[in-house]
């Protein structure tokens, strides 16, 4: 069995790769995990597109302010140089390749880069985007931060992607339990294997042919 | 002499009629216009078409108004979450019509109506299921898809302070869609906490220029604020007293 590392890990080993200085947006979920991690002393800006940047932690249970809140809608607390605009900007900012880095989880990532994780495509299901296919497209680089297999033991790395998508052509690289992956014109770039597993495994695992890019300066 | 002040609330939604296109502010609890809404119920209109993010939580504001059948139509960009039951059940029953917007091109399409903006290339829902149908233009090598402005009859929106001259500023992430509502609409109708004196807001600060604004309501301090319009807390996220649902928030 392929070794696999914690999220907590996996959030470190993510943030990482987070420049100094960058603008960043944490999706919902697991990718909120890196802010907490980012290494000793780095500044990034954390964007939510509700209509900030500057985000800063969640506040005491007695500081909670309705008014102040992430796109989760949990509370949260603005750090000193922070901004409020509306959504038009702060969409603007998105789409108009102003943030550097977004962080998303996915349901499945295709070998082209293409990302789905807004639907199911259950039949009956309510349809709910918000603004997963901003997000999607809204960023120089956009990660995935995910499990690599479903919790049925589905790879969630896949030739095309089944479910509806979410944005075509959009993902730079993926992070997940197992190894971090590049989307290359020629498909998954292996960049990272966690502990001991093998390249064999990880194809075995995802059922693609897969590059190893493990010797490159990553 | 200008003065867009209306105290009365019920007043200044009077002329919201049968199926009519109301936009309403907030992204959850925050700007959202309650009194406003509470208001429209009150008075009575339906067959409306809504325009918001979502598509009400719980069983207040915007879910009570769509559980009493007053909603014809829904634009939103998230109107599934843990407590959008009223929406939910209306959906499922064919009884309400939704028209699903990614919040980016939401938020967009509502700036180009207050803008006099046409139409729109955008970049976001390339190759989704909502390009469907739509135009596609390849500018600069990269895909786009036509979106139109959303125009409205009426915004109803929540800043925190105006003066009668419709002159708005917000509070924190509570801005949200005010300012691009309060322009695209025929009508802009917004509940302040306080109406302040002209010239008591900075215009260096000013968010919305009155222009944009129509009528505007004082409706007193948000309860977690003080008197004076300061940070007290003791509230959770929704704004509802701690003592009441205590570790929730």
């Amino acid at each position: 069995m392929a070794t696999r590392i914690t999220r907590i890990e996996l959030a470190k080993r993510v943030a990482a790769d987070i420049p100094e200085g960058a603008y960043v947006n944490l999706g919902i979920g697991a990718p909120t995990l890196v802010a907490d991690h980012m290494p000793e002393g780095r500044q990034i800006i954390l964007h939510t597109e509700n209509g900030m940047l500057g985000m800063g932690e969640a506040p005491a249970a007695g500081e909670v302010d309705p008014d102040l809140i992430n796109a989760g809608k949990q509370p949260v607390t603005a750090q000193p140089g922070a901004a409020f605009f509306h959504h038009a900007d702060s969409f603007g900012m998105m789409r108009g390749g102003h943030l550097d880095v977004c962080v998303l989880g996915a349901f499945e990532v295709s070998q082209h880069g293409d990302l789905a994780n807004w639907s199911t495509g259950e039949p009956g299901a309510i349809p709910a985007i918000g603004g997963a296919m901003d997000l999607a497209i809204g960023a120089k680089d956009v990660y995935v931060m995910t499990d690599l297999l479903t919790k049925d033991g589905r790879s969630k790395l896949v030739a095309e992607c089944a479910y509806p998508l979410t944005g075509a052509r959009c993902v730079s690289r993926v992070y997940t339990d197992h190894a971090v992956f590049d989307v290359t014109p020629d498909g998954f770039a292996v960049v990272e294997r966690f502990g001991d597993t093998t390249h064999a495994e990880l194809e075995a695992l995802t059922g693609l042919a897969l590059i190893d890019a493990t010797g490159a300066a990553a | 002499m200008i003065d867009k002040v209306v105290p009365d609330i019920a007043e200044a939604l009077s002329d919201i009629h049968d199926g009519a296109c109301v936009m309403i502010g907030g992204f959850g609890r925050a700007g959202q216009p309650v009194d406003l809404i509470d208001a429209l119920i009150d008075l009575g209109p339906s067959e409306l078409t809504i325009v918001n993010n979502n598509a009400g939580n719980g069983d207040v504001g915007l879910a009570r108004l769509i559980g009493l059948g007053r909603v014809k139509k829904i634009i939103c960009s998230f109107p599934r979450q843990s407590d959008s039951w009223h929406f939910d059940k209306k959906y499922r029953a064919g009884e309400i019509e939704l028209e699903i917007v990614p919040q980016g091109n939401l938020a967009e399409r509502i700036r180009a109506a207050g803008a006099g903006i046409g139409a729109f290339f955008t970049p976001t829902g390339v190759g989704t299921q909502i390009a469907e149908g739509k135009e596609h233009r390849v500018i600069d090598g990269k895909e786009y898809l036509l979106e139109y402005p959303i125009h409205a009859d009426f915004a109803l929106i929540q800043a925190f302070r105006g003066d009668r001259l419709g002159n708005l500023v917000y509070r924190r992430t509570a801005r949200n869609f005010g300012p691009i509502m309060a322009s695209a609409a025929a009508t802009t109708i917004v509940q302040v906490d306080e109406v302040v004196e002209v010239g008591a807001l900075d215009p260096e600060t000013v968010v919305t220029p009155g222009l944009f604004v129509d009528r505007v309501v004082p409706v007193g301090y948000r309860p977690w604020l003080n008197a004076e319009g300061d940070f007290i807390g003791g509230v959770d996220v929704n704004g509802e007293p701690l003592a009441e649902k205590g570790a929730d928030a």
